[in-house]
C-alpha cells in the first residue's frame, strides 16, 4: 500500500494551495495559491522542498492527520498554531519527522488565520491546468477542486530518504498593523480626501473576508468620477473600493477581472501579513514607492534565503510553557458558534 | 475610420504588475489595439514577465520581481511604440446554440415585456446580433461581449443571483455574456448554451478567445437536451470558422 497522510478532520478550511496557477488568468482562471506566500514557502524550505511545492492551507486550526507511512518529515508554519503529535505539545513553525500511527492534530490559532502543512518530498497528485493550486469556484486543482475532508488520503510523493533532526524557527515573522501599499492603478478615480482617508487612520478586517478578498471596516473613500470603470485586470492584493466606499482587498482566489477602481496595490511583502488579520483586527494603509516596494521585497527574500541558518533543534515538553498546554482547545474549538469562523468558510 | 485614440499610460499594479492601459472605455479599436499590443508582448518574451492578461482597453502585465529589476521592465516597456502595436491578430468566429426563455432563461419576458418587445422580438434581436468577445474574465472561460442591439440594453439586477448555472446567456447594461461555470451573477437570462465554455477535462479546455465573434443560433428544449448530454461526453459541439465568415 502507498505511504499517504490521512485526513482525519480538516477544520473550518482546509485546501491543497502550490505556489499558484500561472499563464490562465487570460481565460478568466484565478491564480490561486496560498493567502499567506511567505508562510508557504518558509514551511516547503524547512521541509527542504523547492519553493512551490503542494501543501495543507488550513483556516484558524482543527486539521488532524494520521500518519500511513513508515516515517515522513512536516514543517509547519503561518500564524501561530497550538500543535500535537500524538498528545506531545510541539512547537508550531517546526519541522518535525513523524512515523506509521502517530495522530498530528493542529489546534486553535493563537495568532494569525492560515497555517501550512508542507510535506518533504511532496505529494504524488495530478496537476490540472499546470497547478495543484485548489480553486474551489472553479473546481480546479488539489483533490476534484475542493477543500479537504474527513477520510481523504493525500499520497506522499516519496518517503522522506534519511533521518534528519528535527528544527524549529525561534523568530517567526511578526504580525503587522501598518501595511504597505502602491498608489494605483485607479488612484485618480479618487479625491484627494478619499486618498487621505484611506491613508488615515485606519480599517478593520470584516466579518466578510475569505480566500476570495478581506472586505474591510472603517473611513469611505470618497470617488471622484463615480465607481465604475470599463474591466480590468486584478492582482493580489489589489484594493477596489465600490459604490459604497469600504475597500475591498482582492486575495487568493480573486475573480481575474474587476469592474470597480483600485485605489492601491498592497505590496507582496505586507500581503502575507494583511493575509493574516482575522475579522476584527486592526490595520493602516501606509503609501509607498514601486521602489520602496521592491526594496521591501528584496528584505522578504533575503529572510527566505537565510531561513535555514536560524533553524534551531527543536525544545518540546519541559521547554514547553505548561500553560499554553492548559489552554490546548483542539478540533471542537473551531466549530459551529466561532465567530473567526464566519466568513471565512466558502 | 480614422480617429484620435487616447495616448498609452502604463499604470503602477504593486511590485508585481503594471497595467498598460490604451483607454477606458468600451471601442473595438482600443481593444484591437490591446489584442495587438498582447500578441507582440507574447511574442518578444521579455525576461520576468511571468503572464499577460488582455482586458477591453488595457493589458495587465505579472512579472516576477525576483527574476528581473521592476525599474528596468518599466524602463523596457517605456521604450516599446504602445500606441502602434500593429495588427490585431485575426479572431475566430462561432456559432452558438441557444435554448431561449423557460428554465433555460429565466428572465427572457421580464426582459422583453421592460422594452416593450414581445418574447419572439427580443430572441429576434438578440440572436441577429454578431458580437465581439472583448475580454475572457470573471471565472474560467467566461465571455464578454459586445455589440448588443441598444433595444436589449437592461441594468444589471438590484439583487444578484447568488447562482446562475453553466452555459448562461445574459444580458446586463450594455453587454452580453456566456457563462462557463456555475456563478453568481445579476445580469438577466435569457437562455441557456449547451456549449461547455471551459471543460478542464476536454482538449482543448477553454473555446473562446478575446477578439473572436459569437453568433447565436435558437435550439429547442429537445435539441438543447441532446446537444447537453453530448457536451457532458466532452464533445466541445461548435468548431471556430475564420471571422471572415461573420463579416457582414
Amino acid at each position: 500500500m502507498s505511504d499517504r497522510l490521512l485526513v482525519r478532520a480538516p477544520g473550518p478550511l482546509a485546501t491543497l494551495q502550490d505556489a499558484g496557477r500561472r499563464g490562465y488568468q487570460r481565460l478568466g482562471v484565478s491564480g490561486s495559491g496560498p493567502m499567506d506566500r511567505l508562510a508557504h514557502e518558509a514551511a516547503n524550505r524547512m521541509a527542504g522542498n523547492p519553493p512551490g511545492t503542494v501543501a495543507v492551507e488550513l483556516a484558524l486550526g482543527g486539521l488532524v492527520l494520521e500518519v500511513a507511512a513508515e516515517r515522513v518529515r512536516l514543517a509547519f508554519a503561518g500564524g501561530t498554531f497550538e500543535l500535537q503529535i500524538d498528545d506531545k505539545p510541539m512547537p508550531w513553525w517546526s519541522c518535525v519527522t513523524v512515523h506509521r500511527g502517530q495522530m498530528v492534530r493542529i489546534g486553535r490559532a493563537q495568532a494569525g488565520v492560515w497555517g501550512y502543512v508542507a510535506i518533504a518530498g511532496g505529494l504524488a497528485l495530478p496537476a490540472q491546468l499546470g497547478s495543484h493550486a485548489t480553486h474551489t469556484l472553479s473546481r480546479l486543482g488539489g483533490i476534484e477542486g475542493r477543500p479537504l475532508r474527513a477520510g481523504d488520503a493525500l499520497a506522499l510523493a516519496e518517503l522522506e530518504p534519511s533521518p534528519h533532526p528535527d528544527l524549529m524557527l525561534p523568530d517567526p515573522p511578526p504580525a503587522r498593523e501598518v501595511i504597505r501599499a502602491v498608489p494605483g492603478p485607479q488612484d485618480d478615480y479618487f479625491t484627494p480626501a478619499g486618498l487621505a482617508a484611506f491613508f488615515g487612520e485606519g480599517y478593520r478586517v470584516s466579518a466578510q473576508a475569505d480566500r476570495m478578498g478581506y472586505r474591510l471596516e472603517g473611513p469611505q473613500v470618497e470617488h471622484a468620477k463615480g465607481f465604475n470603470i470599463v474591466s480590468d485586470g486584478t492582482v493580489a492584493g489589489s484594493v477596489q473600493v465600490p459604490g459604497m466606499g469600504t475597500p475591498i482587498v482582492l486575495m487568493a482566489d480573486r475573480q481575474t477581472t474587476g469592474g470597480y477602481p483600485k485605489i492601491a496595490t498592497v505590496i507582496g511583502a505586507d500581503l502575507p501579513a494583511l493575509a493574516q488579520i482575522a475579522p476584527g483586527g486592526r490595520l493602516r494603509f501606509q503609501s509607498v514607492s514601486f521602489e520602496q516596494a521592491l526594496e521591501a521585497r528584496r528584505v522578504m527574500r533575503g529572510w527566505l534565503d537565510r531561513l535555514a541558518d536560524r533553524l534551531e533543534p527543536l525544545r518540546t515538553g519541559a521547554d514547553l510553557d505548561p500553560a499554553r498546554l492548559l489552554g490546548l482547545n483542539l478540533i471542537g474549538g473551531v466549530t459551529a458558534g466561532d465567530p473567526l469562523r464566519e466568513g471565512l468558510v466558502p | 475610420m480614422t480617429e484620435t485614440l487616447p495616448p498609452a499610460r502604463i499604470l503602477h499594479a504593486g511590485d508585481a504588475a503594471f497595467v498598460i492601459e490604451l483607454g477606458e472605455t468600451v471601442d473595438p479599436a482600443i481593444n484591437d489595439r490591446i489584442l495587438a499590443l498582447d500578441a507582440r508582448l507574447r511574442e518578444a518574451a521579455l525576461p520576468g514577465v511571468t503572464e499577460l492578461v488582455p482586458t477591453y482597453r488595457s493589458l495587465l502585465v505579472h512579472f516576477d520581481p525576483d527574476a528581473v529589476d521592476g525599474l528596468e521592465l518599466l524602463g523596457r516597456l517605456r521604450g516599446l511604440d504602445l500606441e502602434h502595436p500593429g495588427e490585431a491578430p485575426a479572431g475566430r468566429a462561432w456559432t452558438v446554440p441557444v435554448c431561449y426563455g423557460g428554465e433555460h432563461g429565466v428572465d427572457l419576458e421580464e426582459v422583453a415585456e421592460r422594452h416593450g418587445l414581445t418574447v419572439e422580438e427580443a430572441v429576434r434581436l438578440h440572436a441577429g446580433g454578431t458580437y465581439r468577445v472583448y475580454m475572457i474574465g470573471f471565472a474560467p472561460g467566461f465571455a464578454y461581449l459586445g455589440g448588443l442591439d441598444q433595444r436589449l440594453h437592461t441594468p444589471r439586477r438590484v439583487n444578484p443571483r447568488l447562482k446562475t448555472p453553466a452555459g448562461s446567456v445574459s444580458v446586463g447594461g450594455i453587454q452580453a455574456a456566456i457563462s462557463s461555470v456555475e456563478a453568481p451573477s445579476g445580469w438577466h437570462l435569457l437562455g441557456q448554451t449547451p456549449v461547455r465554455a471551459f471543460d478542464p477535462g476536454r482538449e482543448p479546455p477553454f473555446l473562446f478567445a478575446a477578439g473572436d465573434t459569437v453568433r447565436f443560433r435558437p435550439i429547442d428544449a429537445a435539441e438543447f437536451a441532446a446537444l447537453a448530454a453530448r457536451a457532458a461526453d466532452g464533445d466541445p459541439l461548435i468548431r471556430p470558422e475564420p471571422a471572415s465568415e461573420h463579416a457582414s
